[in-house]
């Protein structure tokens, strides 16, 4: 666990930069977050998927999978890979500041 | 008469009715439908196109399953008005409930991804998840001269989480037993950014590939195959050559619980994860691969959350609170080729670990560890899942994880 100031707030994280608590997530730590894994602007198709996480998150409990987002939000799975490069279900929760998702195991 | 309807007559809808017949009196009518009369034996599919399993081995009539005292209705299912407390099967007979249990499993969907169904399926393009395409796959392993043997998942989850890798570690052993393992090249693609989703796991895991020379493809979604030029395509568009492919299709739940309403996007149902209660009713449940839960789409879950289920449900029909808590409690051997094989056990908080598990009688079993006696346990377990496992009878394991034997410093690595 670690310390990172996110957007002038104290943040604790996990090892890979996910928070601890995403309850302490706010809209204004977004630009940085996305910043850090290599998104440099949020258009309104990100906010579009960021907004859904975090009221899926608040719902389930659970960071949601790209087939969820993009079935819910109607987002082109291939989309989600434009707006988020490589990595796009870590990417989304991590810029959403909800947890890595698990997977299923 | 109070009446119980169970859907789907597989490992979680078997071991269900088994169980609870004898605890729930005569008031109690007890119905099952399946809209297959076989039972097969899931976990014996990976063996099929390997030459030691044949298709024999892995069906039973499922009437022999069901005890006196539960009708089976062999029947598809059109679908459940939650509602109304009805059934509606696919000839239009209606059946009302009192209690529901949801027990249709997930199904691979080959038909979900662009290009995999056409004139290369069951050529060069094959799956091992159903037991048509496992004889299949025999066929077309038996001749094969070698080149490209590509293993693809195509999306999370997928029903038994470790049979993909065992695939790989299988493929290895039996080409080399061929004389021709220098003609095949093995690549292992996954959506995961591991070879496993738990970390411990995964690094173990990793190591065992590395050593049997299979390649790996992480974080790779693949959105279409292209049969003609024998490559699959991911959403970023890497490109995988093959000259045989084998996929884990998407999996999915039963269509009827999309025309239910009962679903989330790929048709499994949200239900609490410790009691299996609906998260929308208060008198379905769904149990094993049926249900949306965050642990591993297998049979010893299944089992592990029957024998939670059964316990609770006596509670639930007198109105009493469900004091049983199911952990998300998985248990998987995992074949690793040449006589060997490896253990994991784990729940919703604790991760594979290595260390010993202990089995009364015959165990303790190494976990993440390649060891004879796993692959043993394997092999054992065919015979255990068709005279205890489905009847309902007392198994030595425990439903809920136990520490014991593991070896936790690995944990966080």
């Amino acid at each position: 666990m670690a310390t990172e100031t996110i957007a002038g707030t104290e943040v604790q994280v996990d090892e890979e930069g996910f928070f601890v608590d995403p309850n302490v997530w706010t809209e204004d730590m977004a630009g940085e977050l996305a910043s850090q894994v290599g998104v440099d602007e949020l258009t309104e198709d990100h906010w579009t998927v960021i907004k859904f996480c975090r009221t899926d998150f608040d719902a389930k409990g659970e960071s949601p999978t790209l087939r969820r987002v993009s079935t819910e939000t109607g987002v082109p799975t291939k989309q989600l890979f434009a707006l988020f490069p490589k990595k796009p279900a870590k990417k989304m929760s991590y810029v959403s500041g909800v947890p890595k998702p698990k997977g299923c195991v | 008469m109070n009446k119980l309807v169970v859907l789907g007559a597989g490992t979680a809808g078997t071991m269900v009715v088994n169980k609870l017949r004898p605890v729930l009196g005569e008031e109690w009518q007890i119905t099952i439908v399946d809209q297959d009369e076989t039972h097969y034996y899931q976990p014996g599919f990976l063996f099929i196109p390997f030459g030691v399993y044949t298709k024999q081995d892995v069906v039973k009539p499922k009437q022999r399953f069901i005890p006196s005292g539960v009708d089976l209705i062999v029947s598809e299912i059109d679908r459940v008005d939650p509602e109304a407390s009805q059934v509606y099967l696919a000839g239009g007979n209606i059946l009302d409930y009192d209690q529901l249990v949801i027990a249709t499993g997930t199904e691979p969907r080959p038909d979900m991804t662009p290009g995999l169904i056409g004139d290369e399926w069951r050529k060069t393009v094959h799956d091992f998840y159903t037991v048509d395409g496992a004889v299949a796959l025999r066929e077309a392993f038996k001749d094969w001269e070698g080149g490209r043997l590509v293993v693809s998942v195509m999306e999370l989850p997928f029903k038994c989480p470790v049979a993909p890798l065992e695939f790989n570690f299988l493929a290895d052993s039996y080409f080399h037993e061929r004389g021709i393992r220098d003609q095949v090249d093995i690549t292992y693609s996954t959506v995961t950014s591991e070879a496993f989703t738990k970390p411990v796991a995964a690094k173990h895991l990793s190591g065992v590939l590395e050593s049997k020379n299979i390649a790996i493809e992480t974080d790779y979604y693949p959105e279409r195959v292209d049969p003609e030029r024998k490559v699959i395509v991911s959403y970023d568009e890497r490109e995988i050559p093959y000259d045989l492919l084998v996929v884990i299709p998407i999996n999915m739940g039963a269509e009827y619980i999309e025309r239910s309403g009962l679903g989330n996007e790929l048709n499994h149902v949200p239900v609490d994860k410790h009691t299996f209660l609906s998260t929308d009713y208060d008198n379905i449940f769904a149990l094993g691969d049926a249900a949306d839960l965050p642990t591993s789409k297998a049979g010893s879950v299944a089992h592990f959350a029957v024998e939670m289920f059964t316990e609770n449900f006596p509670n639930h029909i007198e109105g009493r609170p469900m004091t049983e808590r199911f952990d998300g409690h998985a248990n998987c051997f995992i074949e690793s080729g040449f006589g060997k094989g490896l253990l994991i056990d784990f729940n919703y908080d604790t991760e594979p670990l290595p260390g010993k598990y202990p089995l009364p009688g015959i165990g303790p079993f190494s976990l993440l560890k390649e060891t004879e006696a796993n692959h043993w346990g394997k092999m054992m377990f065919k015979w255990t899942y068709w005279n205890l496992l489905l009847p309902g009878r007392e198994l030595p394991l425990e439903a809920q994880m136990s520490l014991a034997g593991k070896i936790q410093e690995e944990v966080g690595v």
